[in-house]
């Protein structure tokens, strides 16, 4: 187990003693990145930011148990993931959005309407490109919420398909469901800028 | 045989190791019989990458400004 670094040791310190500058130091430092966090799985800025709060209020609670078996940031951001995860929870569920317009067509003898084309660069390099990225979080913030929340539990977040089902009261078929059809959709949207012959 | 609809009906599910062994020998015979299936599943690959590392990158990245109102909020909440 790697020890906090000096300045985490030294702010747990003041979080577990109470005092009021390392609360604040704590949400100062970290609360922009809860708040990204939180405004990725609720696409929503007062839901983030209740979350937000929530997540603090909970992390308050518990810092006396917080170990440093990992870094700050991380258990913080396991703590926002749970806040979010509540608020969507508590929301007034809507009904399920279509995702049949995103999905890849086919002609009825089974064939792709349209023959998938080789991506111009690797994921690894196409990271590198500000513009693909900004393509990539826009493609997810566009899925309807069901299937964005799942994708980002699973892939994101690393949640296995058991623990996303819990999380949403929904079976486990129904994760590995939505999830594969989330990322077709996300194929879909990335394909046509993607493709090594666009058009 | 199997569809190219099929294929990727199935594709999930043969990523993740979940296909029969009779299954999981069809869809492997697509596989090597259809090139456009073959890339596909390529870029389903991708998808799921690009998906996890764009993220990871923008949790890495500056954050923003938590705004003054929230940071009272929290706060003063703690103080409840």
């Amino acid at each position: 187990m790697e020890p906090p670094p000096p300045d985490e040791t030294k702010l747990l310190e003041g979080l577990r003693n109470g005092d009021a500058d390392a609360f604040e130091a704590l949400v100062r430092s970290h609360g922009g990145r809860m708040l990204s966090v939180a405004k990725r799985m609720l696409r929503n800025e007062d839901d983030a930011q209740d979350a937000v709060q929530d997540a603090f209020l909970s992390a308050f609670r518990a810092v006396g148990r917080f170990e440093g078996g990992s870094r700050l940031a991380t258990w913080l951001h396991r703590i926002v993931v749970n806040a979010a995860l509540m608020k969507l929870r508590t929301r007034r569920r809507k009904p399920e959005e279509p995702l049949d317009e995103l999905l890849p067509h086919f002609l009825e003898n089974g064939h792709m309407e349209r023959p998938a084309q080789p991506w111009s660069q690797p994921a690894d390099r196409a990271l590198e490109s500000q513009e693909i990225r900004r393509l990539v979080l826009d493609g997810i913030a566009g899925l309807p919420e069901t299937y964005r929340t799942i994708l980002l539990l699973r892939d994101v977040e690393d949640l296995d398909t058991d623990e996303t089902a819990k999380a949403l009261e929904i079976s486990p078929g129904a994760v590995k469901t939505r999830l594969h059809r989330a990322r077709l959709a996300l194929r879909e949207i990335l394909d046509p800028h993607l493709r090594a012959e666009r058009g | 045989m199997m569809t190219c609809k099929e294929f990727v009906d199935f594709l999930m599910a043969y990523l993740e190791d979940e296909l029969p062994s009779s299954e999981r020998t069809t869809f492997e015979g697509h596989l090597a019989e259809c090139p456009p299936c073959k890339t596909y599943l390529d870029t389903y690959r991708q998808t799921v990458e690009l998906g996890r590392s764009v993220c990871a990158h923008d949790d890495a990245a500056v954050p923003e400004d938590v705004p003054e109102v929230l940071v009272h909020a929290i706060l003063a909440a703690r103080k409840v």
